[in-house]
């Protein structure tokens, strides 16, 4: 039962970033532009969302389904591998136009060649699984 | 008649409250919202465990994340078969002269620029798309999360780190978009 939850979700998460137009290379193009408001105001208004969800969770102590108190993990201190990784990845993120959401979405829509992103996007980080002893963190 | 609105590209007021939906519900069942995670527990399903202690971990306990990028290309399928009409984005205008300019297109059409998506063999096509691939893969690792881990989950815990991500994204995009684009298609 659970898992029909999670392919819920993700069926209402693939419709929502194929519909807003998140999931085209174009709308990624024109957003490292500046040109357009649309991911902005998308961005925006999904983080002003979320920003109000993570305090009343935190402030009602809401719980999760299985009756335990939803917890936030902090992220670990650095500057290096944010900024450094970041950078690396929103180069990918403009060229092939897809982050790894919006990467399934398409490739369910029939643009196959994201399976290539797919397959590749996997090599990335197992390269970064074999290298990451000798990166800066 | 709401099937016909549906159908039309969403206004970004809807998309992005109903993207902070997903995450909400995905906290709602004790789980992160934060999808590049999966291309990790895909190496550890393939067997990189072997070669790099990173994958060592029982990926079983992600399988609720792989469900949910499975739902993600049923949703995929779904918004572009049913509740689609076949507009292209409608994208700023000087952006689409700049698309000619650089050889991507001819004029604005479909949801992805057919050349770079719709596959025609050639070594350059496959090139960008594979190497595409290996950033956003080593990327994402390197800075522990993506769109959805550090600018949604990140950002809205109030994260300095998810910060700083969001900020390498954009030099990453900008550094792509305005000097190497130029480069790479002209």
């Amino acid at each position: 039962m659970k898992a029909v939850k999670f392919i819920l979700i993700g069926i209402l998460f693939g419709i929502i970033l194929y519909k807003s137009e998140a999931a085209s290379w174009y709308r990624i193009y024109e957003m490292f532009q500046f040109r357009s408001f649309h991911m902005y105001g998308m961005i925006g208004t999904a983080l002003a969302t979320a920003i109000i969800i993570v305090q009343i969770i935190k402030r009602k102590q809401i719980k999760d389904s299985n009756g335990m108190q939803i917890a936030f993990q902090a992220k670990d201190k650095s500057i290096t591998r944010y900024l450094v990784g970041g950078t690396i990845f929103g180069l990918g993120w403009a060229l092939s136009g897809a982050c790894p959401g919006p990467m399934f979405a398409l490739i369910g829509s029939g643009y196959w060649t994201l399976g290539i992103v797919l397959i590749f996007a996997i090599l990335g980080t197992w390269i970064y699984g074999l290298l990451r002893h000798k990166l800066p963190h | 008649m709401l099937l016909e609105y549906i159908k039309q590209p969403w206004p970004w007021y809807i998309s992005g409250p109903l993207i902070a939906l997903v995450m909400y519900l995905l906290l709602k069942q004790g789980k992160d919202f934060g999808m590049s995670n999966n291309l990790r527990t895909m190496c550890t399903v393939l067997g990189a465990g072997k070669s790099s202690s990173f994958f060592r971990f029982d990926w079983k306990t992600q399988s609720w994340n792989l469900l949910v990028v499975l739902g993600t290309a049923i949703g995929g399928f779904i918004a572009h078969y049913f509740l689609s009409d076949s507009s292209a984005a409608q994208i700023n205008a000087k952006s689409v002269a700049d698309l000619k300019e650089l050889g991507i297109i001819d004029h604005l059409q479909g949801y992805l620029p057919e050349s770079i998506f719709i596959f025609n063999g050639s070594l350059f096509q496959f090139l960008i798309l594979s190497i595409g691939g290996l950033l956003i893969g080593f990327g994402t690792r390197y800075a522990g999360g993506c769109s959805s881990g550090h600018a949604i989950s990140g950002l809205s815990n109030f994260q300095l780190p998810s910060l700083i991500a969001v900020i390498g994204f954009f030099i990453g995009g900008i550094i792509m978009v305005h000097f190497l684009f130029p480069l790479i298609f002209a």
